[in-house]
């Protein structure tokens, strides 16, 4: 694997945004940094908007006020995106139609150690997404984005569908990787202790949204 | 209904196996096994917790319960509800009404339905007046604004849509309500007020197969806990057992399983659970456990140990 040190800074500036004109504002005035190589916890009640601010910082909407920046520069629109997200239900994030190997190699190509690190089975690659489990896939999910290109990771509740020992495992492999390459990291999460083990930092998004 | 003093279980599972038709190469098509001899039951006014590793039949068994598992599955052992049969005929007549599920997945909401008229439920014109009712309540309890109920499921965020799943499971009088996985998602103070419900639900004589992986919210809320690995179950055991570093539990899998949490040490155990294409003999747990001895690889049996039981020969 190619190494490529030095993450970036992620920032968002004085994000406004709401899904339809005329529905209730989501996010109003929400501005966040973080660092190369820091690690923040975002937390919050459900529907308050972490997940939609997570979705913006991805580059997935493009807020209706503010900017997101990536070293200072608008996030780029086209390309690969060094800010990549994984997603709460992973089995929305997968191709129905695509066996577990195409999907694995949809970014780069992850080497047999690299796998086995991430737990995932040779007998895996072979099947379709609804012959896995949840934990199973979402496995996958995150094994697709941990390329060499990526810069920062949004991890939206990504193990809240693990059992405690493969969230354990997959929490490793993400902090070592994030921690050798100085990777960022916004982990948005509801349990308190895993916050705690993971980040060196906790945000809540009340007290960032404006509204 | 506890107040009749019938211990007859709500729901017993005996010797269930789950097997699912696959093909290999060309026309070749062969069966493979994914849930063994599992046992289980569930009495009036209790939860029982199920806890372990993904992928290891949790959801399989809730789905048998349901009698909605996917069309190449096969199902043998037995289930019965209340002392009856329950077969499939049994599932259809009961299901949504005396037997309420909570998916997994917020996938299960009808995409182009308002959420209000999913959790109203089919239901009579007489009725619905009342069901409106009690869906307004329901709503107000989990902290629903009424004008949710006129949104579709994509305009809801992930934890709203696992609240709109739980307002619909508990809009009848189930006996019996089978969770899977009902938090993720939620804040830990409402996936608390949750668990209160699920306990308030057991008072009134409500069985609760409560199936999660948020070991502190079982011991919160359930009496007995279960532990699944690889599509059986190895341990069973009274909720106090899981508290410190598990000094009192039985199976080396539950114990670790206890330790890897973020709160006592988040150090995982090596390797993953075996594919059930290519199970080990013996005890599934085998090429994990720190305690492996030679007779691990013969049949190991369910057996009664301290007020549980488990599957190991090592355990004491």
């Amino acid at each position: 694997m190619q190494e490529e040190i030095a993450g970036g800074r992620l920032e968002a500036r004085n994000i406004q945004f709401r899904y339809q004109k005329g529905s209730p504002w989501i996010l109003k005035g929400v501005s966040i940094k973080i660092e190369a190589g820091e690690r923040v916890a975002l937390v919050g009640p459900s529907g308050y908007g972490k997940s939609t601010l997570a979705r913006i910082l991805a580059g997935y909407e493009m807020p209706l006020q503010g900017e997101v920046l990536w070293n200072g520069q608008p996030l780029p629109r086209a390309g690969y995106c060094p800010v990549q997200m994984v997603s709460q239900h992973p089995e929305r994030a997968v191709n129905p139609r695509w066996k577990m190997e195409k999907t694995l190699r949809e970014c780069w190509e992850p080497d047999g150690e690299f796998l086995q690190k991430m737990g995932i089975e040779e007998a895996w690659m072979k099947r379709w997404p609804i012959e896995l489990s949840g934990g199973e896939l979402q496995r996958f999910c995150i094994a697709r984005v941990l390329g060499p290109k990526t810069k920062f990771l949004v991890c939206d509740e990504i193990t809240t569908m693990l059992d405690v020992i493969t969230q354990a495992q997959i929490w490793q492999v993400i902090l070592q990787e994030t921690k050798r390459r100085g990777m960022g990291l916004l982990v948005i999460t509801h349990n308190l202790a895993l916050a705690d083990k993971v980040c060196n930092k906790v945000v809540g998004l009340p007290e960032i949204n404006r509204f | 209904m506890a107040g009749q003093g019938s211990r007859q279980p709500v729901l017993a599972v005996e010797n269930l196996c789950i097997s699912f038709g696959m093909y290999g190469r060309g026309m070749e098509k062969y069966e493979l096994e994914v849930v063994h001899n599992l046992s289980l039951t569930v009495n009036p006014g209790e939860i029982v917790a199920v806890v372990g590793a993904s992928g290891s039949g949790k959801s399989l068994l809730a789905h048998a319960i349901l009698g909605i598992l996917p069309g190449n599955a096969k199902m043998a052992g037995k289930l019965t509800f209340c002392g009856e049969d329950l077969d499939r005929a049994a599932q259809k007549k009961l299901r949504g009404r005396e037997i309420a599920f909570i998916p997994q997945s917020v996938e299960y909401l009808d995409p182009l339905m308002k959420v209000g008229k999913q959790v109203l439920g089919a239901c009579g014109r007489r009725e619905r007046k009342q069901r409106m009712e009690t869906r307004k309540e329901v709503f107000a309890r989990y902290h629903l604004e009424e004008s949710v109920a006129n949104l579709y499921p994509y305009q809801l965020s992930g934890g709203m849509a696992r609240r709109v799943l739980v307002a619909g499971a508990v809009m009848g009088n189930a006996k019996l309500v089978v969770a899977d996985e009902p938090t993720p998602g939620l804040s830990e103070s409402l996936a608390r007020e949750t668990m209160e419900h699920f306990r308030e639900l057991a008072k009134e004589g409500c069985a609760v197969l409560l199936i999660t992986h948020d070991i502190d919210l079982a011991l919160q809320a359930a009496g007995r806990i279960a532990v699944f690995y690889a599509g059986s179950v190895l341990e069973i055991a009274p909720a106090g057992d899981f508290s410190g570093a598990g000094e009192a539990l039985r199976h080396p899998y539950s114990k670790a399983f206890l330790q890897a949490l973020p709160q006592n040490g988040f150090c995982p155990i090596k390797g993953t659970q075996p594919y059930a294409g290519n199970l080990p003999k013996g005890c599934l747990f085998g090429d994990r456990c720190p305690k492996r001895a030679a007779a691990c690889a013969g049949n190991v049996e369910m057996r009664t140990l301290r007020g549980g039981e488990v599957r190991c020969i090592a355990a004491e």
